[in-house]
């Protein structure tokens, strides 16, 4: 047993860690937008930090659980209710047989993670729980969720306490500054912009339109100057790719992107701030700010530590119960 | 060995590096980067958490923590100067139906004005050669042709189309290929073929491979709807 959803949200896909293993027969990555919320809901569920979760995109799910679940939401603000009443984001929640689960549009952010402990019951496709929406394949039959959908959980009698819930909790990010910054690391084919090109980049403002989704978050303020133009010999794209088309306005490839490409790309927004990205919505605005490859990993190994420190803090926290 | 001396690295993010082994299109190259990529398979790097191959480099997928930007070049260095290249023998040659122009290639009429060619010299341009099959990528079985003719080359659309329909063969640049899956693109499309190169229903889901060639040859609306309804459709293959 599971959830029944009577109401899917507009974009609301099962994403896991990643289809890992098939980008050179040019199969996307896919995977959550925003790890960090992904992995947080992970834990906070004592679930293995890349099990399959429901991404929602600026509106959450309503739906009826069928069974008991803890369950645990974060990322974008979709004000989460549980019977009427609010199930706080980033904690451990309890849900019941019968309780009804409503949301609504989010007040915070882009991508909202509900992970429920044990996971979902469904088949991997390739490796991976994480819907390919172009490939059909993947997630829950290949597709976005839909209303009706019925999503089992792998563990129906979940034997966490209720004291141990709710010791589950993470601190919830603050909200970013406006404009948010966004680190990148030039690279790739740097030098096919002019020195006024890189300029530009740095020194613009840049605002997310509504064309953009999980392959790629199109930009549109100044456009970036190139020496002969942006086509290139198609060569890999990593994520955070800053793309260049011929219109000058950067793309940022995400977790959907193409596995090889034909513009050139400036450099990388660094991994760190992947999470920022995601969690931008159409209209949103944001600058970039050059960091060296020193910083962009000491950023990475950051964000690696603040998980395991999250980890250790509920486990131990459970640890600690557990002798008393 | 010339190319290898001019192997470049560069950053992909923090997470990836590229392997650029020169900025043409040729076999040598490609042959370079395939034994790089099947060296990494059959050895492993600590560390790299995949690979993808390209015309003319490599983009490696790496853990930062468990290795650096720059000891993992230094790897992959020493890994192309032990890689021996393998070498296709047998030529295998996949016909792929094309129908050119009209509903099913909408840019055609653009090309057409770019190059100065009529839309039928076009057509026996296209359909009259074997593309290598350098790499796959961009969409599942998206094979990136190399060897077009240069009369052809056509740049890419300054705004991409946010949807061209699965099937499509298109022009960019100086290359050519078919879209086996509707996506978004900047390709310039003269043309659909009615034949699905990526299925995963299919017991072998794709119908050509990295290496091998295709040849396309020109069909009409009625054949296209034709072969588009006939399940049991297998395209010809030649071996040589």
């Amino acid at each position: 047993m599971g959830i029944v959803l009577t109401n899917a949200g507009p974009i609301s896909t099962i994403q896991d860690g990643g289809r890992a293993g098939y980008m050179a027969f040019g199969f996307q990555e896919s995977g959550a937008m925003d790890k960090k919320a992904f992995n947080t809901a992970n834990i906070l569920v004592k679930n293995p930090r890349d099990e399959a979760a429901i991404e929602m995109t600026l509106m959450g799910i309503s739906g009826e659980f069928t069974s008991d679940a803890v369950i645990a939401f974060t990322g974008a603000d979709i004000q989460p209710k549980i019977n009427g009443e609010s199930a706080p984001r980033y904690q451990a929640v309890k849900a019941r047989k019968g309780d009804v689960l409503t949301t609504s549009f989010a007040t915070t952010g882009c991508r909202a993670y509900l992970a429920v402990h044990g996971g979902f019951y469904l088949k991997k496709v390739m490796d991976s729980y994480s819907t390919n929406v172009k490939c059909k394949i993947g997630g829950y039959m290949g597709r976005p969720l839909l209303n009706g959908d019925l999503l089992y959980f792998n563990t129906v009698e979940p034997k966490l306490s209720d004291e141990e819930i709710s010791m589950r909790r993470a601190d919830i990010p603050e909200c970013v500054a406006s404009p948010v910054l966004v680190r990148v690391l030039l690279g790739l084919q740097e030098d096919y912009f002019t020195k006024k090109g890189i300029e530009t980049f740095f020194s613009s403002e840049y605002k997310v339109t509504n064309d953009s989704d999980r392959m790629g978050i199109k930009l549109d303020g100044e456009g970036i100057e190139s020496k002969n133009g942006v086509d290139i010999i198609s060569d890999g794209i990593p994520l955070g790719a800053v793309q260049i088309p011929a219109s000058g306005k950067p793309i940022i490839m995400m977790a959907d992107r193409q596995t090889v490409g034909g513009y050139a790309k400036i450099g990388a927004v660094v991994s760190a701030d992947i999470c920022v990205m995601a969690q931008l919505k159409p209209g949103d605005s944001l600058r970039f700010v050059q960091v060296t490859l020193k910083e962009a990993k000491d950023s990475y190994i950051k964000r690696l530590n603040e998980l395991d420190e999250l980890e250790r803090k509920v486990e131990k926290k459970k640890g600690f119960l557990w002798r008393k | 060995m010339s190319e290898r001396a001019n192997i470049r690295f560069f950053t992909a993010g923090d997470t990836a590096l590229v392997m650029e082994f020169g900025n043409e299109i040729n076999d040598a190259l490609n042959a370079n980067v395939k034994s790089v990529y099947d060296g990494l398979i059959q050895k492993p790097i600590d560390g790299v958490r995949e690979a993808v191959p390209t015309f003319r480099s490599l983009l490696v997928y790496y853990r930062p923590e468990k290795i650096s930007f720059e000891s993992l070049q230094k790897k992959l260095a020493d890994l192309s100067v032990n890689a021996v290249s393998s070498v296709n023998k047998s030529k295998r040659v996949i016909h792929i139906p094309v129908a050119y122009g009209g509903e099913y290639g909408e840019d055609m009429a653009r090309v057409s004005e770019h190059t100065g060619l009529s839309e039928k010299e076009i057509i026996s341009i296209h359909s009259g050669k074997d593309y290598l099959i350098y790499m796959l990528g961009f969409l599942p079985g998206f094979p990136y042709l190399g060897g077009m003719d240069r009369r052809l080359i056509t740049p890419r659309l300054k705004n991409p189309r946010t949807r061209i329909p699965e099937g499509s063969v298109g022009i960019g640049g100086e290359q050519t290929g078919i879209y086996p899956l509707a996506s978004p693109g900047g390709w310039q499309l003269i043309g659909r073929t009615p034949v699905k190169p990526y299925d995963a229903d299919r017991k072998n889901p794709f119908i050509y491979n990295a290496g091998e060639y295709i040849r396309f040859f020109p069909i009409s609306a009625d054949e296209y709807r034709k072969i588009e309804s006939d399940a049991a459709y297998v395209c010809k293959e030649e071996i040589g």
